[in-house]
């Protein structure tokens, strides 16, 4: 991650591309501009719908892209995120974030095993579909506490919260989060670093200022990422907003993988005269007669 | 130190992958196996997904092997006939084994009936070389001599029709068993992801008794062409061979292979046989044991490739 010195500040773009050097700008002036009277302002708090478009979070990233080089074992980029008061709140206004980090969809099956014959064999199996290759719950607390179950649910909010498409028979279907197959995948997914739940990386640096570290580990899947970051208030969902970033591979290891999809049979050729190479360079180093 | 698979798509340490060369390609030139029976499973451990690991295991054969069968080229000690035969029965296994091989994953059981062929074969062919060569060696403990060989007392598959003489392995049988064994040479191999070189040693020498230095050195070309045409055919069809992978687990193999060959020509051809049996035994006991405990986690989660 890269600090420069705050420039001026430009349009908050949220959409598109993270842009580091806007978030401190828009960061730096937040900070300075809140006016010391409207912290005394009286507490008048108005119950805002579920989706209300009230309110702005600027999001940026520290990085919009993830290389892959050779020397590449995992990596982190750093949400930040700015949450623009609206005239109904108060500055005593607290703030529940919910950031769901999605990695390029996948689908994958569940099989499960039991013992026959003395042997553990596959018995039966369920199909995810289109579930994501990485999934990252970040959170400032536990978002069981943030709203109800219901309004969760709706906004995927939390690990558990998060649909997760199975083929049931001829439907297609998310079953009751206790569903052992839906458990099972998403503890595999776990015990591979893939799917990770914090409900403590997201950090409020200011009363409206956030930030979280998204781990990526050295096994992340390639392609885009998308950032899904919900902001809570009063039991309520107050704004959402997404940034995505990409992993990608660079330099030779995007060369090579380039070669092996697009020139398959140079690079099977290239491949087999390679390993006869270095059979006959062995084979004359080590020559003893 | 790591270094980023590009084709696995996961960071290693370089260090392992170069001991696990050296340490397999030992073993690969002292018995004059591939190896891949050893490294496939050892890959797939490090958290390479299987397609890429069978994949990229085959570079690391097809350069040791090369490596061996420049050496017994050299001293002519290759019968090329034989494996011309083995070869044309071994291409059509490899075909039956790759189409067996998408079929049983469509099902979801293509591990178990991995491990089981495993099991199986490693036992049964780790027993076999383990009672035979304890027997060899107790003979010569008690000093007495190895029953000759009697040119007419062949058992009943090698007097089928079609009979040829192989000059160098210094046999003269009917090319059906030789056809045979190719065969299921090819489909275990590919089915298994493994060379195949640890059945195809123990095949010549026990049922075409062939001596065992031109088996070792006949099963090194074959184990050769079967690996090249196994890397050209992977990345055409699957992209799953991981240059990197294989150049790292070459460069050791190919070191590894010097040493083993030597380990190996210094010693009894009882006592090559003895050992080989006892890793080919141990490594069936481990699939056995690995199929037989309850495993830790009762789910496995696999990528759905019919639904790209």
């Amino acid at each position: 991650m890269t600090r420069s010195a705050p420039r001026r500040r430009s349009p908050p773009g949220p959409r598109r591309g993270p842009q580091p050097l806007a978030l401190l700008a828009v960061l730096a002036a937040l900070l300075l501009a809140v006016p010391p009277a409207r912290a005394q302002q009286a507490e008048t708090a108005i119950e805002a719908p579920a989706t209300t478009s009230a309110g702005h979070l600027v999001l940026s990233l520290s990085k919009a892209r993830v290389t892959i080089a050779s020397s590449f074992s995992g990596d982190s980029v750093v949400l930040f995120g700015v949450i623009e008061p609206t005239a109904g709140d108060g500055a005593a206004q607290t703030y529940d974030v919910v950031a769901t980090v999605r990695g390029p969809n996948e689908s994958f099956v569940t099989w499960r095993k039991e013992r026959r014959l003395g042997m553990w064999v596959n018995v039966d199996s369920r199909s995810f579909l289109a579930a994501p290759s990485y999934l990252a719950v970040l959170s400032n607390r536990p978002p069981a506490l943030m709203a109800d179950l219901g309004l969760l649910r709706r906004e995927q909010a939390g690990l558990a919260q998060n649909r997760l498409l199975q083929r049931v028979g001829a439907d297609y279907a998310d079953v009751v989060p206790d569903d052992p197959f839906r458990q099972a995948f998403l503890r595999v997914k776990q015990s591979q670093g893939l799917y990770v739940e914090r409900t403590d990386a997201v950090e409020f640096i200011a009363p409206r200022v956030f930030q979280a570290a998204i781990p990526i580990p050295g096994i992340a899947p390639i392609g885009t990422y998308t950032v899904d970051v919900k902001v809570f208030a009063d039991r309520a969902l107050l704004i959402d907003r997404s940034v995505s970033f990409e992993v990608a591979k660079i330099d030779f290891e995007q060369a090579v993988a380039t070669a092996a999809q697009q020139h398959a049979w140079l690079y099977g050729l290239a491949t087999a005269l390679g390993a006869l190479a270095v059979g006959f360079i062995a084979n004359l180093v080590f020559r003893r007669d | 130190m790591t270094i980023y698979l590009p084709i696995a798509e996961l960071p290693v340490n370089i260090f392992t992958l170069l001991a696990m060369g050296i340490a397999v390609g030992f073993v690969s030139g002292m018995f004059g196996v591939g190896g891949g029976f050893l490294m496939t499973p050892l890959l797939i451990f490090l958290g390479v997904p299987p397609p890429v690991a069978v994949a990229s295991v085959s570079t690391h054969m097809a350069a040791s092997s090369f490596s061996g069968t420049l050496n017994y080229m050299r001293r002519k000690l290759v019968d090329v006939q034989l494996g011309l035969v083995l070869l044309s029965g071994g291409m059509v296994g490899t075909l039956a084994g790759v189409l067996a091989f998408h079929v049983l994953r469509r099902f979801g059981q293509l591990d178990l009936v991995i491990a089981v062929a495993y099991v199986a074969l490693l036992g049964t062919v780790g027993t076999l070389m383990i009672v035979e060569s304890v027997r060899a060696l107790l003979r010569q403990w008690r000093g007495v001599k190895a029953p000759l060989r009697r040119p007419g007392a062949h058992p009943w598959f090698l007097r089928m029709p079609f009979k040829m003489r192989f000059r160098q392995s210094r046999i003269y049988v009917s090319i059906i068993p030789v056809v045979t064994i190719g065969f299921s040479i090819g489909f275990l191999g590919s089915l298994m992801g493994v060379g195949g070189g640890f059945l195809l040693v123990p095949a010549l020498i026990y049922l075409l008794r062939v001596p065992t230095i031109t088996s070792v050195a006949t099963s090194l070309l074959l184990t050769l062409v079967t690996m090249v045409s196994a890397i050209v055919l992977h990345s055409i069809f699957n992209q799953t061979v991981d240059a990197v992978l294989g150049l790292v687990l070459m460069v050791g193999g190919t070191i590894g292979a010097q040493f083993g060959a030597r380990a190996g020509q210094s010693m009894k051809a009882e006592n090559l046989r003895f050992l080989l049996g006892l890793l080919v035994l141990a490594v069936g006991l481990r699939v056995a044991y690995d199929q037989i405990a309850r495993p830790a986690e009762l789910y496995a989660v696999t990528i759905d490739e019919s639904a790209r």
